[in-house]
């Protein structure tokens, strides 16, 4: 080897130095992890408000709608513990997700993970008995992961073995998921006694998550489940950027091609990323059964498993940004139903709304065209490759 | 047709890809363009069909100012560029690739795909091109799709045709033929731009040149005036030695042994087939070949990225017949992948990062289950260093290096570790000169500290150039051996036995 290769001295010589001092210009990644997204919100806003004019909608109500908008997401205590109450899930989900997609797949079936991992979860919340909230609730949610995680592991599994394209089998494990809740929401051992419709019986109490602002009001929903989601957001961007399994999985993502030649096995590489994904889904799905609904009920998943892909996409598969996201669609959701309230104004709105952030963020382009001089480039040092 | 460029600059951010360049492209002449990668021949090139703009100066077509907003104008004025990478549909024909946007059409729309047979074997014959024109693109060699994106620009009634780095896929015999095609088409009156950065092309083919470098042309003139070393010189900006100095190898004790080696595809169809050969420590063993040969499947077999159908591998005294790629390369086997692109690196990775993408699990940079970051960077910013990769961090995203120091990269993580043998293929493709001729001393070094190196290249030269023995394969098959000790393999049956010509005898030892 070439003599100074190897050099294991501490001295550093000056170019050394500059070899390691970081050369990304701060501002441009800036740019696109805040910047592009709050034109896109606000683009979102102006075209959602030339919708409601062109229905005739007053504009002092369209103005109203959103004051309700920003009073019932961050204008109270009640506002912000809605909005990080519906931001928990989107973000777990949306963890999956980004963690999926950085491993080069795209998990539709987040939804159904959340499914088949809650509804175990609930089960095993009013079938186990006796045990303390020690016990009783890490190992709910430990079953709602574990579930989770095997039903992501399926379409990895497929294909892996048969070349089975994901998104193909997500979106049939999400309608499997959805039939096969219905199903057991009839069982006897699940369905509440004394009940004809499809309804599981309640969560112990041992199994709930602690509601961890009812000491300043009985009526704050947010739960314990915020610790959850916080430490998924670490543990997910050290798995990423720190662990070799993650470092395994963004080669796999970027160039399947330097995975294979990094003697990275593939299938293993797959199965593993679309179970923790699914873990994640199913953790999600767990905390909106132990933390907020207190049961499994039909369609007890909302569709968050579906935005979640959104928050995914619009936090650029990065968990602080997807924590960013979730947090901006929980505020959206919360806002709504107070928009709702308020102003009369349909929270479909804010559906269409939170689409239209997703379309301009997915096509920076436009947003730059709209907004020269927000992304305007300075000359950057450095050389250019002709 | 003549075209002349007037004063073109043309700057992005803070480079001048282009400055003040006076170009005459005449009709009946080849024009040889010589330039490393990122003198400004890419740009200047897309700057004459239309692609981009000039920030100044003109492009003046039989004197008039021509104006381009588009790569159609330039297509209406008749230059037809034909790129490097082909752009063809591989299930078409070819008279369908060839009238593919502008197909002749009668009635309502109405594909007349008659006539347009008609004209393109028209201008097949007028040309001596020989292309079988109701074949599918897929069945016919490289060579002849080369031809076939040279119809296509010839069906759009180019008078000035552009090449890019044409030969680069081609068999030595078949350079000879392609070069009748471009003195056919001069002698019909077409302009013809040769961008090349091999010298001896132009020396052969161009009737003038003009050599590029830094965005400004820094000699231009009659080829006959100037010496390959000379031209290299404009090129680099410094004296280039062409040989790599390599001195007598003493060959130590056999490192790499493939024994009846065999390998099927998916599709049982046969890509090795008894593949005998060995290298050893101390020398440099070259397989030689036209590129779709075998030799991929070959590194494949070695590296581990294929298991074999039947035969056996021999590492070091072990056989390695089924072991990983990661335990072959935790052995001790170097692999420098045959396209950068495709596996050897990851663009949106940083440069430290991608310094590590095959030994980020190695205990070496790893605590527990974590990478040690600051370890993998140290080591890297001293690779890059001594293996001299020109970025300004490495924390630069490598994909936004030259094609020249990515390879440079690519080349010190599998040289700066422990190795014993070195699979290098097409270790020099789409390098600048300056940094071929690093790469080359680098595999000499090796070498010369007693591994073993086995380099696969479709260039001939750079075969002769580094191997002490060369293997030629031929449809799967070793079809001949040369030995090279003293550089004296015959340049000439090395070009049969790769087009497939048996001789009776093989020359030099067989191996």
């Amino acid at each position: 080897m070439s003599g100074e290769a190897r050099s294991s001295g501490p001295a550093m010589s000056p170019d050394m130095k500059a070899l390691l001092a970081p050369a990304i210009d701060s501002r441009s990644s800036w740019r696109e992890l805040f910047i592009l997204p709050l034109a896109a919100m606000f683009l979102a806003m102006l075209i959602g408000a030339l919708i409601m004019m062109a229905t005739s909608v007053a504009p002092a109500t369209i103005l109203q709608s959103f004051i309700a908008m920003a009073h019932g997401s961050v204008g109270s205590l009640h506002a912000i513990s809605e909005t990080l109450t519906a931001a928990i899930p989107l973000v777990l989900a949306g963890l999956g997700i980004g963690l999926a997609f950085r491993a080069g797949l795209f998990n539709i079936g987040a939804e159904g993970q959340m499914v088949v991992g809650g509804l175990a979860a609930a089960i095993a919340s009013f079938s186990v008995t006796g045990l303390s909230i020690w016990l009783h609730l890490p190992l709910v949610l430990l079953v709602g992961l574990a579930i989770g995680a095997v039903y992501a592991a399926i379409a990895g599994l497929l294909k892996a073995a048969t070349g089975a394209h994901e998104v193909i089998s997500t979106i049939m494990l999400n309608l499997i998921s959805i039939r096969l809740l219905d199903y057991m929401l009839r069982q006897p051992f699940i369905q509440k006694e004394g009940r004809s419709d499809p309804i599981s019986k309640a969560v112990l109490e041992s199994a709930e998550l602690p509601r961890i602002l009812e000491f300043l009001d009985g009526n704050l929903r947010l739960h314990a489940g915020l610790f959850i989601m916080l430490a998924a957001v670490a543990v997910i961007y050290w798995l990423l950027f720190r662990s070799k399994l993650g470092f395994a999985f963004r080669i796999s993502g970027e160039n399947p091609g330097a995975a294979r030649y990094a003697g990275i096995r593939a299938g293993l590489t797959i199965v593993m990323a679309m179970a923790i994904a699914g873990a994640l889904a199913g953790l999600a799905g767990t905390i909106q059964v132990s933390g907020v609904l207190g049961r499994a009920t039909p369609g007890f998943t909302a569709g968050i498993g579906f935005d979640a892909i959104a928050v995914a996409l619009l936090g650029r598969s990065h968990p602080v940004g997807i924590l960013l996201a979730g947090l901006l669609f929980g505020a959206l959701e919360a806002g709504g139903r107070q928009m709702q309230v308020d102003a009369g104004v349909s929270i479909d709105m804010i559906g269409i709304m939170q689409a239209l952030i997703i379309i301009f963020v997915a096509a920076p382009l436009l947003v730059r065209r709209i907004f020269p001089p927000l992304f305007r480039e300075r000359p950057r040092g450095g050389e250019e490759n002709g | 047709m003549d075209i002349e460029l007037r004063g073109i600059s043309k700057r992005f951010g803070p480079v001048q890809a282009n400055q003040d360049i006076n170009l005459d492209i005449r009709a009946g002449e080849v024009l040889g363009l010589l330039g490393e990668n990122g003198a400004g021949k890419s740009t200047l090139m897309n700057i004459l069909s239309g692609l981009y703009s000039a920030d100044t100066g003109e492009i003046l077509i039989d004197g008039t100012p021509a104006l381009f907003t588009g790569p159609g104008d330039s297509i209406a004025s008749g230059i037809g560029m034909v790129h490097q990478h082909f752009m063809l549909v591989p299930v078409f024909s070819v008279v369908e690739n060839v009238i593919l946007g502008v197909e002749p059409t009668s009635g309502v729309d109405y594909l007349d795909l008659e006539a347009a047979r008609a004209q393109v074997q028209e201008i097949n014959t007028r040309y001596g091109m020989q292309v079988p024109t109701d074949a599918l693109i897929e069945d016919l060699p490289v060579g002849i799709q080369q031809r076939v994106e040279i119809l296509k620009v010839l069906f759009r009634s180019a008078d000035v045709l552009i090449l890019d780095e044409p030969t680069a896929v081609l068999t030595p015999q078949e350079v000879e033929e392609f070069f009748t095609i471009v003195r056919a088409l001069r002698d019909a009156g077409k302009g013809i731009v040769f961008i090349t950065h091999k010298l001896h092309e132009i020396l052969e083919i161009a009737d003038r040149v003009s050599v590029l470098r830094q965005g400004q042309i820094v000699g231009q003139g009659d080829p006959a005036s100037f010496s390959e070393a000379d031209l290299a010189e404009m090129m680099v900006g410094r004296p280039v030695s062409f040989s790599v100095g390599r001195t007598e190898s003493t060959p130590g004790d056999i490192v790499l042994e493939l024994a009846r080696v065999s390998l099927f595809d998916a599709a049982q169809d046969a890509r090795l087939v008894d593949i005998n050969l060995s290298v050893h420590g101390g020398e440099v063993v070259g397989i030689a070949g036209v590129q779709g040969n075998g030799q991929t499947e070959l590194v494949e077999a070695i590296t581990g990225l294929s298991a074999v159908t039947a035969g056996e591998i021999g590492f070091a005294g072990q056989d390695i017949t089924r072991a990983s790629v990661r335990q072959r390369h935790r052995m001790g086997i170097a692999h420098i992948p045959e396209d950068r692109h495709k596996s050897g690196m990851v663009g949106n990775f940083t440069v430290a990062e991608n310094m590590v993408l095959n030994s980020y699990y190695d205990e070496s940079v790893t605590s527990g289950v974590q990478i040690d970051w600051r370890r993998v960077q140290a080591r890297a910013a001293a690779a890059c260093l001594s293996y001299d990769v020109r970025t300004p961090s490495v924390f630069l995203g490598a994909g936004s290096l030259s094609g020249g120091n990515q390879q440079k990269m690519v080349v010190a993580r599998e040289l700066e570790r422990d190795v014993r043998l070195i699979v290098a293929s097409q270790p020099t493709r789409g390098v600048d000169v300056g940094s071929i001729e690093y790469i080359h001393q680098q595999l000499i070094a090796c070498r010369d500290r007693g591994n073993a190196v086995l380099i696969i290249s479709s260039e001939l030269d750079e075969i002769l150039d580094l191997s002490d023995r060369i293997y030629v394969m031929f449809e799967g098959r070793i079809a001949a051996t040369f030995d090279n000790r003293g550089g004296g393999a015959d340049r000439n049956a090395i070009g049969l036995a790769m087009a497939g010509v048996r001789q009776d005898a093989t020359r030099g030892s067989a191996a």
